[in-house]
């Protein structure tokens, strides 16, 4: 049933509405969850369970989706540089090639994980069902990715002139579906596994990501924590305060 | 000079039994919830052994502790900064639980449920992981008591430097020997658990110098776990975050020893403040191994001196903590008597808990059919001692056996002294040798003799008054905390959100 500016409900909720709820409940429960549940904030290794196959699974799989989010992030943010790198077929190629590479490196990654859960007793003891939906969700966009990458090449160029301008129709809070609904089913699907990621990140080991130690590289080599400020507190009665 | 207080620890190994009674004092308090079961933040290990987790002394494959590079600096054997980058998905040095042990229960229900038969029923071992039947491959206590094993005594890496002979005797059937080596945290002062953790969960608190981890700010990257060259940091597999012994500080700030001091039946454990020169820490933990013994003993200041005295004054040390460093016994043990030794310290984390070596003497041999005596005299030559002074080297002296032999021959001396006193059947000609040999005193004899043999509960434990009106965690009563995620915590620890 089209609304009056043309496009279908279904369409308006899934494209225009439900970023806002996911984006939403993104910030108000991942700020929620760090303040009351600190404890909780926790990448949830496993490696300590089992070494091995962990190796060859998480390696890949956080290496592969590192390089496949930069690219989505590049494109969003600055879709003309993209435009002027492809305007030469060689580097298109080379993009591309890239970009598929890291996409199935993702995917080996990932199914590795999900086979290690699965196979290993002690590591599948600890999985949660927020872990067993994560994964299927991941499962569901890294497939849906490569799908879209293999049946609809050169991805990195088409991505800069309709997805980043729906995108970003979303940050000016003046959303424009008209680029989206038109696509190909399985960019819809991506689109829409996308908002889904977003929205149960807060609720999922996801977290971690939002905790990476940025500050280890810079911070002082030891951690010395007072209970008081030590010379101020002992200061002898009617000396001066040290400023 | 910058003056802190710590609280820091002597064991007195000839005294250990091996009775395990601190393990399961620790274990009651602190390590009996879901993710804990394995981790023993109080361990006794059968030393020659392989310990716990297995070989963790062997840094060529656990890479713990500190390295110099090129240029003479500091840096973490494991992930420093540089490399935790790449490295932050899979530490490259992290014990699996098969280096320690899988946490097992017994199906005790089996032995009421079974059928009536011909045969006793048992109760088979369940995996405390996984809840599936198991066979149990190790365990914390594994080698207990194993020391000639040529399975498990033969492996020890401390065993690495010793010529063949001296491996020949350590396991030879008459000189056989074995001594107990009880471990817990060593509160260094140049921690690489702390230094390691991109988070910054963990710290050492300023007033007092325990190692502990923000369970709050861990986020289980287990740098820690890989770069404490004593595996004392353990990884919880339910919680996703690391923990470690903390010394029981809610006990000592009440005034109480930590539970396996407290618990401990052959009373070898010392605890009490030393004074250090923070400003001096990197400058010794860069030095030569063969130097650093020397270079920490003078290191910790004495608190007598009205100058350590006043700049501890300066720097905000209370009374109250100076006066408990100046009744410290690990104080006389480390610094006056020179007889307590840091285990490893050629891992450059300056432990601040010390090891009075074991004297281990041989008494006798086989001659035949008779049992002979192997020496002249009741009292021999130190290096007559069934463990080479190699091996207790490599353990105790930074690969000195200067250091060990110096603290076994005064322990002599003061046997010898005590026996002129009680039996009185000493020369006191000799006895005058051997003291000057001992490089000790009379007085100090019979000082480390009432210290070692009479010392009752407050010589042993000088703790420092807790200073409730400065402390955060002080208003909180420690056995709410029981099965929660730690202390500062009371709701009960889950996995994820």
């Amino acid at each position: 049933m089209p609304g009056s500016d043309g496009f279908h409900h279904l369409d308006v909720i899934l494209y225009a509405v439900l970023p806002y709820i996911a984006m939403f409940v993104f910030f108000l429960m991942t700020i929620y969850r760090y303040r009351t549940q600190s404890f909780s904030y926790s990448s949830l290794s496993s490696q300590f369970l089992e070494n091995d196959k962990h190796f060859w699974s998480t390696v890949p799989f956080h290496y592969g989706i590192l390089f496949v989010l930069l690219g989505h992030v590049v494109a969003f943010l600055v879709p003309r540089a993209i435009l002027a790198w492809n305007g030469s077929p060689l580097r298109l190629m080379i993009l591309e090639v890239t970009a598929m590479a890291a996409g199935l490196l993702t995917l080996v990654g990932l199914v590795s994980l999900i086979v290690r859960r699965l196979v290993v007793p002690r590591v599948r003891r600890v999985t949660t069902p927020a872990d067993t939906l994560l994964y299927a969700l991941l499962l569901f966009q890294v497939v849906t990715g490569l799908t879209v990458a293999y049946h609809h090449t050169w991805g990195s160029s088409w991505f800069a002139t309709t997805l980043s301008p729906y995108l970003w129709s979303l940050v000016k809070l003046n959303p424009d579906i008209s680029y989206v609904v038109p696509m190909p089913l399985f960019v819809k699907l991506h689109i829409l596994g996308n908002w889904a990621l977003i929205l149960i990140f807060p609720f999922t080991r996801l977290v971690h990501v939002l905790v990476i130690p940025n500050a280890y590289l810079f911070r002082k080599t030891q951690v010395v924590r007072w209970n008081y400020p030590r010379r101020e507190i002992r200061r002898p009665p009617g000396t001066e305060r040290a400023s | 000079m910058d003056v802190r207080s710590q609280i820091s620890m002597v064991f007195h190994l000839d005294k250990c039994i091996g009775c395990h009674t601190c393990s399961i004092a620790c274990k009651n308090v602190w390590t009996d919830r879901k993710g804990t079961e394995y981790m023993w933040w109080n361990n006794v290990e059968t030393k020659p052994g392989t310990g716990f987790p297995t070989k963790w002394e062997d840094q060529r494959e656990y890479r713990g502790g500190w390295e110099l590079d090129e240029d003479g600096n500091l840096r973490l054997k494991s992930t420093s900064r540089a490399r935790i980058v790449p490295n932050i998905f899979h530490n490259p040095h992290m014990p699996s639980m098969d280096d320690y042990y899988e946490p097992w229960t017994y199906k005790y229900e089996d032995l009421f449920n079974a059928p009536e038969g011909d045969d006793q029923p048992t109760a088979i071992p369940i995996s405390k992981v996984t809840g599936n039947p198991m066979s149990i491959e190790a365990g914390p206590n594994w080698d207990d008591d194993l020391g000639g094993s040529p399975v498990y005594a033969a492996n020890d890496p401390n065993l690495e430097g010793l010529t063949p002979q001296e491996r020949e005797q350590l396991f030879a059937i008459e000189r056989l020997v074995f001594f107990y080596f009880p471990r817990i945290c060593n509160h260094c002062l140049n921690p690489s658990c702390v230094a390691s953790c991109p988070s910054g969960a963990l710290y050492k608190r300023g007033e007092d110098g325990i190692v502990l981890i923000d369970q709050k700010v861990c986020r289980a990257w287990r740098s820690c776990v890989a770069a404490c060259p004593y595996k004392k940091t353990y990884f919880n597999w339910q919680t996703g975050k690391s923990e470690k012994c903390i010394l029981c500080f809610p006990r000592l700030e009440t005034g109480q020893a930590p539970a396996c001091f407290h618990s401990c039946v052959g009373r070898i454990r010392y605890l009490g403040v030393m004074l250090y020169d923070a400003e001096r820490i990197e400058e010794v933990a860069k030095l030569p191994p063969e130097q650093m013994i020397e270079a920490q003993r003078d290191m910790l200041l004495d608190p007598n001196d009205p100058d350590v005295i006043r700049q501890a004054r300066a720097n905000g040390v209370h009374d109250s903590v100076i006066e408990a460093a100046q009744r410290s016994p690990v104080y006389q043990f480390v610094k006056l008597w020179k007889i307590a030794l840091p285990p490893h310290i050629e891992w450059r984390t300056l432990p601040m808990l010390f090891y009075v070596p074991p004297l281990l003497p041989v008494m006798s041999r086989r001659e035949g059919e008779t049992i002979a005596s192997t020496t002249d005299s009741f009292f021999h030559p130190v290096e007559q001692a069934r463990a080479p002074m190699s091996y207790l080297a490599s353990l105790l002296g930074g690969g000195n056996t200067g250091h060990v032999t110096y603290a076994l021959r005064k322990q002599m001396a003061v046997r010898l002294y005590r026996r002129s006193r009680t039996v009185g059947d000493v020369d006191e000609a000799v006895l005058a040798d051997v003291l000057r040999e001992a490089d000790t005193t009379e007085a100090e004899c019979e000082a480390i003799y009432r210290l070692t043999a009479l010392c009752t509960f407050d010589e042993r434990f000088v703790i420092p008054p807790a200073h409730r009106e400065e402390a955060i965690e002080m208003m909180k009563e420690p056995h709410e905390h029981r099965q929660s995620a730690g202390f500062g915590f009371l709701a009960g620890p889950r996995r994820g959100s």
